[in-house]
């Protein structure tokens, strides 16, 4: 649903404010986290927070700020690609999935929550209906949010991860088994019950222990993207045809509005997180950082030994005097943008959080089991992409961090040395490393996949094609942007109204064109 | 035959493709996205052209004006990806470690090239290869006559893909470089050539296919060496090349 592309305050440097902003452009991390709210709660104070540090040069040098600035332009360029392939990876598995298993684009059985079931044939009752259908969807989603601010008021956490590790459970099981039984029959290959239940035995518990422990960086990467296709098509496969399009137009409309409106609920839960000096849910924390397993691909070896200290992560009890005080520069740096971090994470984590339970809630009062299974699991894959990052994001950002540190004593030999002898990162350094990267939450990877899936059950190539560039180049123009206004932006936006245009536009008028072109043998 | 016909066919029209990706572009990520960009700047070109036809096409039958309309849409767009690499040049340094990008000029109108050649094939020849998978395919004009005695379409549609894909990235390479150098006479000849390969392929429709192939690959080879030339080769060093010396 929502992703925010935040910039990463990272670096900077004075210098850096005096440049132009294309150059600042690079040097993010750009962050997005896919929860709605986060982005419009966080954004004041992320960019309050980045102008303090910015006018607090961390670094003792203004030379060795513009050299890191510049490095991570670099890292810049790199992490859009690395952006591009688990998004590209992603999509590639639903259209694949699409075109060979017919029970994913056939509709037969709906969600409840979309009571209409677009039957009339005609399109203006149709039109009605999805809309109906995604205003259902949507203020479900609210409702829920307020109810899960109210579950945090009172302190609930527990309920909150438990549910997290049993969404992530039926999940991997259910709903793999079910994407199993549907691909043998596709195939029609026939498999015996001891031997499917042996390999569903043995992905599920590899899933879990992947997810909520510990794993191969590649293997959760898989995973990850894994569930986030499964959550894609089942949303292509449960959602009628219009509804599709416009929950996809809903959903990013509603998190343009929630990330750049000033109040939402999730603000209000974030200013109580700060008021109690916590993060708000440290099981959730780093779920939207889904893009950290892949920077952190390098780091695989060390991964071991990082999460051995990933106890000794600052913790963030400072984060809300950092952020509520005005902050003395010395403050401002001392605060690990760990905290502010984690905390849009947490938010996000916090949307997914309640989309999961508007589902659940629902079906509890319908009590229709068979979806209800499915929609659970649905919801709560979403869910499972973000715990799994909690356990591996840490010791991804500690080697990282050493890493960095060890690479920028050599540049540097006075500027870092006490942090790797202390063990405490400095601040000034952290956010570089911190926001380096660019993270996408798994929600963006579904609902881009949604609209790349969808538009590949119409059969027409070019129209799938044409979807998958509008989204990267959505993709580039949100980091874009976020280099220019330097502040969270949704990442869904931009790119799902890309792809709806060119979805539509290539249905339309491209596809008449190049059949016509290519049936006669013209070339253009 | 249909799935080992699929391949073929892919594999030649995006077999050179996917070897210079992976050996010139995969291991710098500004190429890639470059690459992008200009794949969806032909997008762009190709979603102008065909409006313009969809709004003549109830009329009369406006392939020709729709051809002629794309030709210059591809055009235009080549230049505005001239402009905007070029405008942009400065800002590009800071995302690389690789000055090499901005040194040598060619490789910019190189990478765009090979974007817009790409997303050409691509929207030319994707349904063409999904229908070849089979089952089958029924209703195509065979003639037995024709060089290609047998399945002729697949491959000749094939054929002349690769060679609108080469032939884009030589026109970029050479676009470029007359823009650049505010050389008309490449500018001209890109234009022309442009035309005269779309045009040409109109003959498909009346099965000149061997007059169409001729040409296309003729024209190819000529554009590749002119590119040759533009980027600095000369007759020296390909015979040096070719040597081994």
């Amino acid at each position: 649903m929502d992703a925010v592309v935040s910039q990463s305050p990272s670096e900077s440097q004075n210098s850096q404010r005096n440049r132009s902003p294309k150059r600042n452009s690079q040097n993010y991390g750009a962050t997005s986290t896919r929860s709605t709210d986060v982005p419009g709660t966080s954004t004041a104070e992320n960019s309050s927070e980045r102008r303090r540090r910015r006018n607090h040069p961390p670094t003792p040098d203004g030379g060795g700020g513009g050299r890191e600035d510049e490095e991570g332009l670099k890292y810049g360029a790199q992490h859009v690609i690395k952006l591009f392939t688990p998004v590209s990876l992603c999509m590639l598995v639903v259209v694949a999935t699409i075109n060979t298993v017919r029970f994913y684009s056939t509709k037969d059985v709906y969600l409840l929550y979309t009571p209409f079931h677009e039957k009339s044939p005609d399109p203006g009752t149709k039109f009605w209906n999805a809309l109906a259908n995604s205003l259902i969807l949507m203020s479900v989603i609210v409702v829920m949010t307020i109810f899960l601010i109210f579950l945090y008021k009172k302190r609930f956490y527990k309920v909150i991860h438990g549910w997290l590790i049993l969404s992530s459970f039926m999940l991997l099981y259910i709903f793999s088994y079910l994407y199993l039984e549907e691909l043998l029959r596709a195939y029609n290959i026939p498999m015996d019950y001891p031997t499917s239940i042996l390999i569903m035995w043995n992905f599920g518990v590899a899933g879990m222990i992947a997810i909520h422990w510990k794993g191969p960086l590649r293997l959760q990467q898989a995973y990850l993207i894994f569930v986030a296709a499964l959550m894609a098509l089942v949303f292509i496969k449960y959602l009628p045809e219009w509804t599709t399009w416009a929950v996809l137009a809903v959903i990013s409309i509603w998190d343009l509005v929630a990330v750049l409106s000033p109040k939402g609920p999730l603000r209000i839960l974030v200013e109580t997180a700060q008021e109690r000096n916590e993060q708000i849910f440290p099981a959730l924390i780093y779920s939207s950082a889904v893009l950290y397993t892949y920077m952190g691909v390098n780091l695989e070896t060390q991964e071991r030994s990082g999460s051995v200290g990933s106890n000794a992560l600052p913790d963030n009890d400072q984060s809300g005097t950092a952020s509520t005080s005005d902050g003395t520069g010395a403050e401002a740096e001392g605060t690990p943008l760990v905290n502010y971090n984690s905390q849009r994470h947490g938010i996000s984590n916090i949307f997914i959080l309640t989309f999961c339970f508007c589902f659940v809630f629902v079906f509890l009062l319908f009590k229709y089991f068979v979806i209800f299974v499915l929609f659970y699991l649905i919801l709560f894959s979403t869910a499972a992409g973000f715990t799994q990052e909690w356990q591996s994001a840490p010791s991804d950002r500690i080697t990282r961090r050493q890493i960095e540190v060890q690479a920028n004593d050599a540049n540097n030999p006075s500027q870092y040395r006490t942090v790797t002898t202390d063990n405490v990162p400095d601040p000034a350094f952290q956010p570089s490393e911190e926001e380096r990267g660019i993270k996408l939450g798994l929600g963006d990877f579904i609902f881009y996949s949604v609209l790349v899936g969808k538009a590949s059950s119409y059969g027409d190539w070019n129209t799938t094609i044409a979807c998958f560039l509008a989204i990267l180049i959505g993709l580039c123009l949100t980091l874009l942007l976020l280099a220019v206004c330097r502040k969270a932006l949704p990442a869904l936006p931009i790119s799902i109204t890309f792809g709806l245009i060119f979805c539509f536009a290539t249905n339309a008028v491209i596809k008449p064109f190049t059949e016509e072109l290519s049936s006669r043998q013209i070339f253009i | 035959m249909t799935v080992a016909e699929f391949f073929g066919c892919t594999f030649l029209v995006f077999g050179p493709v996917l070897s210079m990706f992976i050996l010139t572009l995969a291991n710098d990520p500004i190429r890639i996205i470059i690459f992008i960009a200009a794949a969806f700047f032909w997008l762009l070109s190709l979603l102008v052209s065909s409006l313009i036809w969809f709004l003549l096409s109830p009329l009369f039958d406006a392939l020709i004006v729709g051809v002629v309309v794309s030709v210059i849409c591809q055009e235009a767009a080549r230049y505005l990806v001239f402009e905007l690499l070029r405008r942009t040049e400065t800002g590009l340094l800071e995302f690389t470690d690789n000055n090499s990008i901005i040194q040598n000029k060619h490789i910019l109108a190189y990478v765009s090239g090979l974007g817009f050649g790409t997303s050409s094939g691509i929207f030319i020849l994707t349904n063409v290869l999904a229908d070849m998978v089979g089952p089958a395919t029924y209703g195509l004009n065979i003639d037995e006559s024709q060089i290609f005695p047998k399945n002729n379409f697949f491959l000749i549609s094939s054929a002349l893909t690769l060679a609108i894909v080469l032939l884009n990235t030589f026109w970029n390479i050479i676009l470029f470089d007359g823009c650049k150098h505010s050389n008309y006479k490449k500018i001209v000849y890109v234009i022309f050539t442009h035309f005269f390969v779309s045009l040409i392929s109109l003959l498909n429709q009346q099965g000149y296919h061997v007059i169409t192939l001729t040409a296309v690959y003729l024209s190819t080879i000529v554009t590749g060496t002119i590119t040759y030339k533009t980027v600095g080769g000369s007759l020296q060093n390909f015979t040096k090349f070719i040597t081994c010396k």
